[in-house]
């Protein structure tokens, strides 16, 4: 199928089932580069498995998966990472024993490539690369405002903050595409604020942004368009006031008295 | 990263390993220090793989037997060279090391335990039973001393020199691998694997090579046992010494390279100390771990900093400094 020299992402007919369960079933859409497309539905509605199909965790049983031109469903996670995929997840996934920094430092792995010998014997060009790694992972830290964190144990910060690192971490990889898996759930009106600009300025830098929120006000605010699911099929697809004109969508999840 | 209290380790490292050498005159220290030194190697290396990237082996004895029998064998039976010997052993044990990975890593947790302890055990029964190549249950003897040149490394204190440069090496090398890019990824795949993925990692490849990489430094330890003592058996490489090694790595401290050193060297003087308790020493010696893991569940060296800093921040009038 050809597809428009500006589209990213596109799902083709993707379907996955768990046993009887129809989690995500004949879901088509696309997301266009440098734009910010929202995934919405109620809980259960098939998004994060959506999520994990895009980035390789997990694998459709139909359908096709375009990035960049090439398909690319069934591939794993790693060698989507490696090709500009990156993603944050709903329940914060940081690496507790290390520091901020290190969290990010890890982010610039698919960029890097000293392997175990050179990490163990430090050739010169090992060194320069760890350099390279860090100035770039506290460039990171620095976009997020979590800069003078850095030395401390990952661990410790904030929920807010911790949604704030995995996004950092995940920016070190430099993506093209950029999945956010509910980033604004658990934070505060405050926290929520500061994630939308986060996400206005991530796509500044020319990310595309691939959404799924909870969060209506941040979702209306920032997505280009809006996808939405229910029971793992795709019921609507369209800018933000369409979506919340769209008769089906408020019955399924808006609700018939979500008016702003 | 905290930092230990004295200003480079590997200086004092260095220092205390001279010293020992110029001033002590007692073979029976030596011999103890040898095998400290051969059981730290063993340690840092599974610490590299349990502590670090979270994954564990219950069969770790085995490299070191595969290691210790590659040598014997071919030094005692066949006269290949011991430095040549030693060389073979890391790839038997590395090449063991990667088959056995390929389907155990895909394995997690218990079943992970499970399948190296099977491995462990295979070994052991084939150490045993092979008795026109290792000799059977009672064991390969004469197998030569290692010599460098014509010095020959035949007596506890020249083979401590050798030992504990090999060691400071090994230190040193871990130390290097644990932060750097290939480090921070094993410990990350040990605290979110979906992450690690997410950035790039592949978990399993990455799994793989560190059980290898571990599986070298127990080779190599292997090696410089077998000629340490000139004499191997079985009975040293079978279940029971995989879990004392398990048991250091978790006594000095998960992911901590110092740790290792304290480890393997307090489970290997505690024994010989406790022997003056006679019928008592194993119950005596099972209560020290017990209140050792007790009061401090994350090992000796992060627990006697954690003591460390505890003091200094009474002293200072309860400044917290991070």
């Amino acid at each position: 199928m050809l597809t428009a020299d500006n589209i990213l992402l596109s799902l083709h007919q993707v379907s996955l089932a768990f046993g009887g369960l129809q989690a995500v079933e004949q879901v088509s859409f696309e997301v266009p580069a440098g734009a910010i497309k929202a995934v919405i539905g109620p809980n259960g509605a098939g998004k994060t498995t959506l999520f994990n199909l895009v980035t390789g965790f997990l694998a459709p049983q139909q359908g096709r998966i375009v990035f960049q031109g090439r398909e690319i469903q069934g591939r794993p996670a790693h060698r989507l990472a490696r090709q500009g995929i990156a993603r944050t997840f709903q329940l914060v996934q940081l690496f507790d024993h290390m520091t901020v920094l290190e969290n990010v430092m890890v982010g610039r792995h698919r960029l890097s490539r000293g392997g175990l010998l050179a990490g163990a014997v430090q050739f010169p060009w090992t060194r320069a690369e760890e350099k390279e790694i860090q100035t770039k992972a506290m460039e990171a830290l620095e976009f997020v405002g979590l800069a003078d964190r850095a030395r401390q144990p990952a661990a410790i910060l904030p929920l807010g903050l911790k949604r704030m690192l995995e996004i950092a971490r995940a920016l070190a990889s430099a993506p093209t595409l950029l999945l956010l898996d509910e980033p604004a759930s658990g934070l505060d009106a405050v926290e929520t604020d500061r994630l939308q600009k986060l996400v206005l300025n991530l796509r500044g830098r020319g990310i595309t942004i691939l959404l799924v929120e909870h969060d209506m006000g941040l979702t209306m605010e920032v997505a280009d368009t809006i996808a939405v699911l229910n029971y793992g099929r795709l019921i609507a697809d369209g800018p933000p006031r369409a979506i919340q004109q769209n008769p089906e969508v408020i019955e399924a999840y808006l609700g018939t008295d979500w008016q702003t | 990263m905290r930092r230990a209290p004295f200003l480079n380790r590997w200086l004092f490292f260095a220092l205390v390993v001279a010293a020992i050498a110029i001033f002590m005159d007692h073979d029976y220290y030596y011999t103890l220090l040898n095998f400290i030194g051969i059981y730290t190697l063993l340690v840092v290396g599974l610490n590299l793989l349990l502590g670090y990237a979270g994954q564990i082996s219950l069969g770790h004895a085995a490299f070191f037997g595969l290691g210790a029998y590659t040598s014997g064998i071919l030094t005692a039976t066949c006269g290949v060279n011991p430095w040549l010997a030693l060389v073979a052993g890391l790839a038997v044990s590395g090449g063991a090391a990667f088959l056995i990975g390929i389907p155990a890593l895909k394995l997690r947790g218990y079943y992970l335990a499970m399948a190296t302890l099977g491995f462990g055990i295979i070994v052991y029964i084939i150490l045993n039973e092979a008795q026109g190549l290792t000799g059977g249950p009672s064991g390969l003897t004469g197998i030569p001393s290692l010599a460098l040149g014509s010095f020959a490394l035949n007596t506890p204190r020249r083979l401590y020199l050798l030992i504990w440069i090999t060691l400071g090496l090994i230190l040193y090398l871990s130390a290097n691998l644990v932060d750097s890019r290939t480090g921070r990824a094993i410990r990350a795949l040990h605290d979110s694997e979906a992450a690690a993925e997410s950035l790039g990692v592949d978990t399993f490849r990455l799994k793989l090579k560190i059980f290898v990489w571990s599986a070298l430094y127990a080779s190599l330890a292997g090696s410089l046992y077998a000629h340490a003592l000139n004499f191997i058996a079985p009975a040293s490489f079978g279940f029971m010494f995989s879990i004392k090694l398990v048991t250091m790595v978790v006594l000095g401290g998960m992911a901590s390279i110092w740790g290792s050193l304290l480890g393997a060297g307090v489970l290997t003087v505690l024994p010989e100390a406790l022997v003056v308790f006679h019928d008592f020493e194993v119950v005596i010696f099972g209560a020290i771990l017990m209140v050792v893991m007790i009061f401090m569940p994350r090992g000796l060296v992060r627990g006697i900093l954690d003591l460390y800093e505890f003091r200094r921040y009474k002293r200072e009038g309860g400044v917290v400094s991070s």
